[in-house]
């Protein structure tokens, strides 16, 4: 079996595969919109990092300056510590797959998935060889011979991950590749972009919109917010320590609630909870709370009311508001949904899990 | 009978009376021609026109200036074309990859053609020619340059159309990103995409120069209208035969590009 498919971490001489990615304080500004302001981003071999944030944030910008598409302003581009910023795409080294499909009209799957290893002057027997692997790797060895038309969205997005990866690329960049896909084709295809990742160790960035696909994927996820890094965490600290109020409700649902802050804990709700770390000091304060970080019991006397309890299938949402006027929306499951009637007297109660508090809008 | 049935038959019958007058209108002055050229000298007819249009070694003899145009006609079309291919499909692709707000310019430009008359065309080139005479001499070919102005908005119009049908920004970001260079994303991404495009500005480009007389003529260079205009004076019947295979080949060039295209998409595969 090829290398290719050996984990990243279970190589003989124990390296892995990928090499390491930095971009230094890149810049980049299209007339009076900075698109990337100061961006600094490490990405460790084989890690696979998604950059995520909303439309305009930068994030496609990042990857195509990385990709060599985009020139930037300002900054430096290092790929295993050699600086490519004027090195042209071509000699670059990096599989890309697009948000566009990209498959070329006049060329079947394999003729596509052959064309970088053409390019590389590689012998027509390895090359063959390498397609029908890297066709396997997504799935597709029976559509080899059929063109882009012939493909669904899904395929398409696969043949084309094939194509990226068939040229052995040091870095892969995925600009969005999901999100022309409907949302079953998208899970799964995510899936399997994570799978095969990791099969090849390639180092990855992925840059969506999509904050679950993130999440989901990705060992580091970036929020982005006008052309810079708000955080760069894993996932789960992305999502459990938010280091700044935009992360937090950029990321999942947050209830932005007032609070007493003191001596590291936050007074909310009528409960004390533990803050994060860079969270505001003393005074009054806005906690940042998730749904499911807050339990809900059904109670005549309760200080919060009912006015929407919603089924999402796994779980369900509760909309309640307090006496002094504030929205809570909490996670409940999704069995006591029905249980809950629009007007239902309930007692919110935060659980003890750290909370960021900033100062009062 | 219902009323719908009879109205699809009134509006088909309609259909092919407005086809028959159309057809009438072309083959009328083609079937005078075919006539024309068929005559005998004693009355009955006569195909000797035609085998003297066919004989090369006899019209080169007889008629040594329509050789001399056809031969300067057919190497301004392989001129033409190559110029105008050269020039224009690489320009637009860059256009549309690098300075999309160029776009309106440069269709601009390669329509205004269409609003100078020749006459203007030529009072404004002959002081250019006059120079292109003095550095590469007083071959008819040259004409070449000012016939891809004359085809660049019939050209323009069809590489638009089949650069418009393609996603050539992705196209060229993609196969650049797997280490193809500018010349090999053209000629192996971009070229095959738009090759139906290229055929029809090709045939095109093809119809208009073998059919241009004015520019030629008030240049005072040879080409095959020009020749057909000159035997006019001396030999009727070869010039109207000229003239009508001319027609003919120009036919055949416009069938050809719609037949080319129409193949084009029968024979793609299916979708799944």
């Amino acid at each position: 079996m090829s290398s290719l498919r050996m984990p990243a971490t279970d190589r003989p001489d124990g390296t892995r595969q990928g090499v390491a990615v930095a971009l230094y304080d890149l810049r980049r500004a299209y007339g009076p919109v900075r698109a990337l302001d100061g961006l600094t981003l490490d990405i460790a071999p084989g890690e696979f990092v998604a950059l995520l944030g909303p439309s305009g944030c930068g994030k496609t910008t990042a990857l195509r300056v990385l990709a060599g598409l985009e020139d930037p302003d300002t900054g430096r581009v290092e790929v295993d510590g050699r600086d490519i910023t004027a090195t042209p795409t071509s000699a670059r080294d990096m599989g890309m797959v697009f948000q566009a499909y990209s498959l070329f009209p006049h060329m079947t799957a394999r003729q596509n998935v052959e064309f970088g290893l053409q390019l590389r002057r590689i012998p027509t027997a390895r090359r063959r060889a390498r397609g029908a692997e890297m066709l396997d790797l997504v799935g597709l060895s029976e559509e080899a011979e059929r063109y882009a038309h012939q493909l669904s969205g899904g395929q398409q997005q696969r043949v084309a991950l094939a194509r990226a990866l068939a040229i052995e690329p040091q870095v892969l960049l995925l600009d969005e590749p999901l999100s022309a896909l409907d949302a079953k084709v998208r899970v799964q295809l995510r899936a399997e972009i994570r799978r095969i990742q990791l099969e090849v160790g390639t180092t990855t960035l992925f840059v969506t919109h999509d904050q679950e696909e993130a999440l989901a994927v990705a060992d580091r996820v970036g929020v982005m917010r006008a052309g810079n890094l708000e955080q760069l965490a894993a996932p789960q600290d992305l999502y459990s320590r938010p280091a700044t109020a935009f992360v937090a409700d950029f990321v999942g649902l947050t209830n932005r609630l007032p609070a007493l802050v003191e001596g590291g804990r936050a007074q909310v709700l009528g409960t004390s909870v533990p803050l994060l770390p860079g969270s505001a000091q003393r005074g009054t304060a806005t906690v940042l709370i998730r749904p499911e970080s807050i339990a809900v019991t059904a109670d005549p006397a309760g200080r919060a009311t009912v006015v929407t309890a919603s089924f999402l299938g796994a779980t369900g949402l509760l909309h309640t508001v307090t006496e002094s006027g504030e929205s809570v929306v909490a996670q409940i499951d999704n069995e006591a949904v029905s249980t809950f009637n629009p007007g239902d007297k309930v007692t919110l109660i935060p659980r003890p899990n750290p909370a960021l508090a900033v100062a009062a809008d | 009978m219902s009323l719908r049935a009879t109205r699809r038959r009134r509006q088909a019958s309609f259909r092919w009376a407005v086809v028959g007058m159309i057809g009438l209108f072309f083959a009328l002055p083609i079937f005078g021609m075919v006539e024309f050229t068929t005559r005998a000298p004693g009355g009955g007819r006569t195909l000797d026109t035609w085998a003297t249009l066919l004989d090369f070694g006899a019209m080169d003899e007889n008629y040594p200036e329509l050789k001399a145009g056809l031969v300067a006609s057919a190497g301004l079309t392989v001129l033409t074309v190559v110029i105008m291919l050269v020039m224009l499909v690489p320009t637009m692709t860059w256009v549309r990859l690098r300075l999309p707000g160029m776009r309106r310019l440069v269709e601009f430009v390669c329509l205004l053609p269409l609003t100078i008359p020749a006459i203007v065309l030529v009072v404004g080139l002959a002081p250019v020619y006059a120079w292109v005479a003095y550095f590469l001499g007083e071959s008819s070919l040259w004409l070449a340059f000012a016939y891809v102005v004359l085809v660049l908005p019939y050209a323009y119009r069809a590489l638009d159309a089949g650069l418009s049908a393609i996603d050539v920004k992705t196209l060229a970001e993609a196969a650049r990103s797997l280490g193809a260079g500018w010349p090999t994303v053209m000629w192996r991404v971009i070229l095959p995409n738009v090759r139906t495009a290229v055929l029809s500005a090709s045939f095109l480009s093809v119809a208009l120069v073998l059919g241009e007389f004015t520019i030629a003529s008030l240049f005072s260079r040879d080409n095959l209208q020009v020749a057909i205009n000159q035997l006019g004076h001396r030999d009727t019947s070869v010039a109207v035969a000229a003239a009508l295979a001319a027609l003919v080949l120009a036919f055949i060039l416009l069938f050809a590009m719609s037949f080319v295209g129409a193949r084009r998409r029968t024979h793609r595969p299916k979708e799944s």
